[in-house]
């Protein structure tokens, strides 16, 4: 556990820096009230702001993050098994195969069903 | 001859951490944090500086002797910018998400290895603040952190510029966060380890090649042995740091400023743009620690029995560092802006099966290497992959012919009906070659002279 120890004072460092800098932010400027400088930027036009909750988004970026998901996991598996190479020899490089023959079965589907095309 | 005249001393492995008391550290983690500071100054003045000389300008001049106090000027002007907080926003989570997004960029850095053991203060301690059984790991999972910072920015702004970039941005991050996370497989194929002192070491030494009486010594650095790897690295860490040529979210031709649209020139926009900045010196620390031999010594230096102990490595890491963080801006200044269907395309049907590949390929020599016993097994298996890759290339290629040839009878077909029936198609379409008329004084003008 004391190996964690340095990274913890690192982040209260970084993060009493980030939180003293958001927080001289509104001191140290001006403050001059505008009613076309509190709306949101959208070069001019009248904004249209996105609903309380987020709004509307493209379905694309949530099949990207699932994608995302399946295959960050696959790399964790890939992880300790180069680690521990050496030790487990052709066995663990048979395995390897195996796994990612199936992990490329559903990489082609997903391939195949155009979940990876972006139009 | 020996052209390797210094014996590597051995770095620092895990075992030596964890030792330091907390005053060590905390002085470490304070040097940290403001060599980071100061590397974000320095480095928006060289990346200024060395863009405008690759396009003939100047470049900031004034601000100090070279402009070299020009983002201290910057850093000034953005303290004294009113402090907006536009109406839409939801006010929590716009506050807090620059926080979220500069944090973990700085935590990254904990595990990179500055040097070898010296001596600080009476105390014997590696430069490096700290080590991780999964330290690369750790560097993943801050990269990942991140990604919150950028999505609850753009979240937050609830203007349709800031949402798009926050969404684009956050895709574009974890896709090539995958492509990054397989090109690491390499390293640590051939290191065994995930600590990065560790990896470190294990690029001291590459052994030598005796030859006619010449023991040449052979490349130790995992950039020679793992050329894919690498440059599978240097592409994703253009992505996931969202520079040029993958920098989409902030494509200002059509995103405005992305997730920080909304961010007025305020401390919290200069915030984001230090988080930024970090995580481009992050991903060059963490290419410098797996692929170029972290702190030691480059061949020519390394003959020099003092290259590798002591507090001159601690150079040779930030001359490695500057000559990175040049590429970045180099790639910055040749390269265009690509379309994001080409990155999400790139990132996924491109890198990840290369890399996929690359890694059974490494891994097929290494277990070659290891077991003697076992080749027939490896080299049964192998044929029994390549044969397989090559059937299911074969049969692809077979139907993409097919369809190919069905397509063009297709259009073949639909061309006769056409000049046979020119209405057929469901618009009125006068017939290729009916005779046009001009008109009755018809006069032969030259194009493009009114």
């Amino acid at each position: 556990m004391e190996l964690y120890v340095p990274i913890l004072v690192l982040a209260v460092l970084a993060a009493g820096f980030a939180v003293f800098s958001v927080a001289i932010a509104p001191i140290t400027g001006p403050r001059r009230w505008n009613r076309a400088k509190l709306d949101a930027y959208e070069c001019g036009i009248e904004p249209t702001p996105q609903p309380v909750g987020g709004g509307r988004f493209p379905l694309k970026y949530m099949i990207t993050a699932m994608l995302f998901i399946v295959f960050d996991i696959e790399i964790i598996f890939l992880y300790p098994w180069a680690v521990a190479f050496d030790q487990l020899g052709v066995f663990g490089l048979v395995e390897m195969v195996l796994f990612i023959v199936t992990v490329l079965v559903a990489y082609a589907y997903v391939w195949r069903r155009k979940g990876l095309d972006w139009d | 001859m020996n052209l390797m005249l210094a014996p590597v001393p051995a770095g620092p492995s895990l075992a030596d951490f964890g030792k330091d008391p907390l005053w060590i550290s905390i002085i470490k983690a304070v040097f940290i944090f403001v060599f980071l500071l100061l590397s974000v100054m320095f480095g928006v003045w060289m990346e200024r500086k060395l863009i405008s000389r690759m396009q003939n300008r100047y470049g900031p001049n004034r601000a100090g002797k070279f402009g070299l106090l020009q983002s201290v000027a910057d850093a000034v002007k953005m303290g004294l910018k009113e402090d907006l907080l536009p109406r839409t926003v939801d006010k929590v989570l716009y506050t807090v998400a620059p926080i979220i997004l500069v944090v973990p960029a700085f935590m990254a850095f904990s595990i990179i290895p500055f040097g070898p053991m010296v001596s600080m203060f009476g105390v014997e301690t590696p430069l490096q603040l700290t080590d991780l059984p999964v330290a690369v790991l750790f560097v993943l999972a801050m990269a990942s952190i991140g990604v919150y910072g950028i999505v609850l920015m753009g979240w937050s702004s609830r203007s349709p510029y800031a949402v798009l970039g926050g969404l684009r941005s956050s895709a574009q991050v974890v896709s090539y966060e995958i492509a990054m996370g397989l090109s690491f497989v390499g390293v640590f194929l051939f290191a065994g380890t995930l600590s990065t002192s560790e990896i470190v070491a294990a690029q001291a030494d590459g052994g030598t090649w005796e030859i006619a009486g010449l023991s040449i010594p052979l490349p130790s650095w995992y950039v020679v042995l793992l050329i894919p790897s690498f440059l599978i690295y240097a592409i994703t860490m253009l992505g996931e740091t969202n520079r040029v040529p993958f920098d989409l979210p902030e494509g200002e031709g059509e995103l405005v400023g992305g997730y920080q649209t909304e961010y007025s020139s305020s401390l919290k926009f200069a915030l984001i743009q230090m988080g930024e900045y970090v995580n481009v010196f992050t991903v060059s620390a963490v290419s410098i620690t797996l692929f170029f031999g972290g702190w030691r010594a480059p061949w020519p230096i390394s003959m020099w029995d003092g290259a590798n102990v002591g507090w001159w490595p601690m150079l040779w890491f930030f001359i490695k560092l500057v000559l990175v963080f040049s590429c970045f801006i180099w790639v910055r200044a040749s390269l265009p802006r690509i379309r994001y269907d080409q990155l999400m395309a790139f990132g996924w049907k491109v890198l990840i099966p290369l890399n996929l590949a690359w890694i059974m390929l490494v891994a097929t020599v290494r277990a070659f290497r290891v077991e003697d016993a076992n080749r027939g097994v490896i080299f049964t298996l192998a044929a029994i992959v390549l044969i397989g890759c090559f059937g299911i290339w074969f049969r692809f290629d077979t139907v993409l012919q097919r369809r190919r040839e069905n397509r063009a009878a297709e259009v073949e077909a639909e061309f006769e009906q056409l000049r046979d029936e020119p209405e057929a198609g469901g618009f009125p379409v006068p017939p290729l070659d009916l005779p046009h008329y001009h008109g009755a004084d018809r006069k032969e003008v030259p194009s493009g002279s009114n």
